[in-house]
């Protein structure tokens, strides 16, 4: 058992549900209350990280990141180290990856609340922050309880991008899926097996317990 | 604390109107929907600005498009009851209520869930309780904040008739304890009669009838545009109680009316609807006839319009009620305004819902007079 590959692992899938979490409802309201021009293309933006494969995303992070880009040259001035192949462009690529799995639930959780039941809220007083606090994010919690719980299941899943973008550093970017990998090219299937299951189980429970919670507040909202 | 509208736009939604509500008054705008009746309210409310718009009450300028004034939802001090309630569903409904105060109080918020008649309910959820009993809570929870001006969007459409017939009950009653202008928007002109002390009828964003309920009830015009054949007028009368056969005894200023289904305990003042069309005049007393309802009345108008039939505008003491008969009946009578005659109703024309009672105004003295009957 890899248990520095694990505490990486979860350590990335905490810092991009922090990240994402903010993100989410950010996108999530402008996407469900707002009409713009651009709103369907920014839409399939978002769900891109869905469909193109690992090795093409993994690839343009690389160029974006590499110490040729603008990005990668601003990351080195100010860090004094590369963005590719560190825990922090892992985080980076995480969180864009993970986009769809964050914005698409909670957009959904934010269209669920009727209009007049928003509309109630302003013409109760409530300032849009008020509001934002009060009514937005109780109602529409179980979507971003969704979109947290898939991102975290997700990160930790994710094999392509992170080898892509990570490389394989122990203790820097070789994340749980990696290991795995690993473990079996060295032809380790028992070690190789106990964190495959490590990972059923964790992925298994963090998606149990948000039907679980989306059950109760279905309930207490019906 | 009047409230001042006035909104002009092309397009999406033309809308040509203009008008004023004192505090304490209560303004139907009665309309088919499509009318924009709904549009105006949600303009009040700011939920909505039209290219051209000006709102004050009680002096405060909401929205004023030549200025270019034009402030928040929330910054403007409106109750707003909806059509759907829209309450929020995660709340109690104390904590709907609380949830509208700026300084949440607990113990106002009680008071103002017993005002609607929800002792004992605060701490439902509004899944827990029956649609009248949500739209009692969107009335306290628009109320809590002590709006200036309240707003209702068709309270009452969502709910069953029984719940509807009680909550307008409810409403009159609390009128004595509205001191703010009210806006109430309805397709139902029975409705708004009964609960309104002016109307304006909306068609097509633009007002086609507009004045007291009495006035706006008696115009064969406005009924028209609402698709209304009938005219009605509202006599004031005082229960006296129940009679052996079920009927029961209503004083009016001219004499006593027996009508079935009175619900309401003696001394209650209420306003029965009289339908225009079920009051047969007579010159002398009539006398071997079914119908027991018999009141004196003067003959104040005789209105004549393109058909054969003819409004007459009688007198029952202080109040008005309207008589539809035929020019052929008029000319044999010789009917001219002063003439006293006898008008004659069946009470089994008199339905349920055409009853309503009076808010004592006087005696809570909270509000304004209002005007009208």
């Amino acid at each position: 058992m890899d248990w520095t590959a694990l505490f990486l692992s979860l350590e990335l899938a905490a810092w991009t549900v922090a990240i994402l979490l903010p993100v989410s409802v950010v996108m999530g309201r402008v996407l469900a209350f707002h009409h713009f021009k651009a709103k369907r293309l920014v839409e399939a933006l978002v769900m891109l990280p869905l469909v193109l494969p690992p090795t093409v995303f993994g690839f343009y992070m690389l160029v974006a990141f590499g110490r040729n880009s603008p990005l990668g040259a601003f990351w080195l001035n100010l860090f004094g180290h590369q963005l590719v192949f560190s825990f922090e462009g892992l985080v980076v690529a995480s969180v864009i990856f993970n986009l769809p799995f964050a914005i698409q639930p909670a957009q959904r959780g934010f269209e669920a609340i009727a209009v007049e039941v928003r509309e109630a809220a302003r013409c109760c007083g409530l300032s849009p922050w008020r509001a934002l606090w009060k009514v937005d994010l109780p109602l529409a919690w179980p979507g971003l309880m969704t979109a947290m719980v898939l991102t975290f299941a997700h990160t930790l899943g994710e094999f392509g991008i992170v080898l892509m973008v990570g490389g394989s550093i122990p203790g820097e970017t070789k994340t749980i899926a990696i290991s795995i990998y690993d473990r079996v090219q060295a032809f380790d299937d028992a070690g190789a097996g106990i964190m495959a299951a490590t990972l059923v189980a964790i992925s298994l429970a963090a998606i149990t317990i948000t039907y679980v919670l989306s059950a109760r507040v279905g309930r207490r909202l019906s | 604390m009047t409230l001042s509208v006035s909104f002009r736009a092309e397009g999406p939604i033309p809308l040509d109107v203009a008008f004023e509500v004192a505090p304490g008054d209560l303004l139907a705008l009665v309309g088919h929907s499509g009318s924009g009746k709904t549009t105006i309210l949600r303009s009040i409310a700011g939920l909505w600005t039209p290219s051209t718009a000006r709102v004050s009450a009680g002096g405060v300028v909401w929205v004023d498009t030549g200025a270019r004034v034009n402030l928040a939802v929330h910054r403007r001090a409106i109750g707003i009851v909806f059509q759907s309630y829209a309450l929020f569903p995660h709340m109690t409904a104390a904590q709907n209520v609380l949830a509208a105060m700026s300084t949440p109080d607990r113990t106002e918020a009680g008071r103002i869930l017993d005002l609607v008649n929800l002792q004992g309910l605060a701490d439902r959820k509004p899944a827990e309780l029956s649609g009248g009993q949500q739209q009692r809570v969107a009335l306290a929870r628009a109320l809590a904040r002590k709006p200036a001006v309240l707003l209702l969007d068709e309270p009452f459409s969502a709910v069953d008739r029984a719940t509807r017939e009680k909550l307008h009950a409810e409403i009159i009653a609390l009128r004595a304890h509205l001191a703010m202008p009210v806006v109430l928007v309805t397709h139902d002109m029975n409705e708004a009669q009964l609960l309104a002390d002016r109307m304006l009828v909306i068609e097509k964003g633009r007002v086609v009838a507009e004045g007291t309920t009495a006035e706006v009830m008696s115009d064969a015009r406005a009924l028209r545009a609402m698709g209304l054949r009938e005219v009605a007028a509202m006599l004031p009368a005082v229960v006296v109680g129940p009679e052996e056969d079920g009927l029961t005894r209503l004083d009016t200023a001219t004499g006593p009316i027996f009508l079935p289904g009175v619900q309401a305990s003696p001394g209650t003042r209420l306003r029965v609807r009289i339908m225009a069309h079920e009051v047969i005049l007579s010159r002398a007393r009539p006398v071997g006839l079914s119908a027991q309802n018999i009141l004196p009345a003067i003959v104040t108008a005789l209105q004549f319009g393109d058909g054969p039939a003819v409004t007459v505008h009688l007198a029952v003491g202080e109040t008005e009620i309207l008589a539809r008969i035929t020019r052929r009946a008029v000319a044999q009578m010789g009917l001219a305004p002063g003439d006293a005659v006898h008008a004659v109703l069946k009470a089994m024309s008199v339905a349920r819902d055409h009853i309503a009672g009076v808010a004592e105004r006087d005696q809570l003295g909270t509000a304004s007079a209002r005007r009208g009957v």
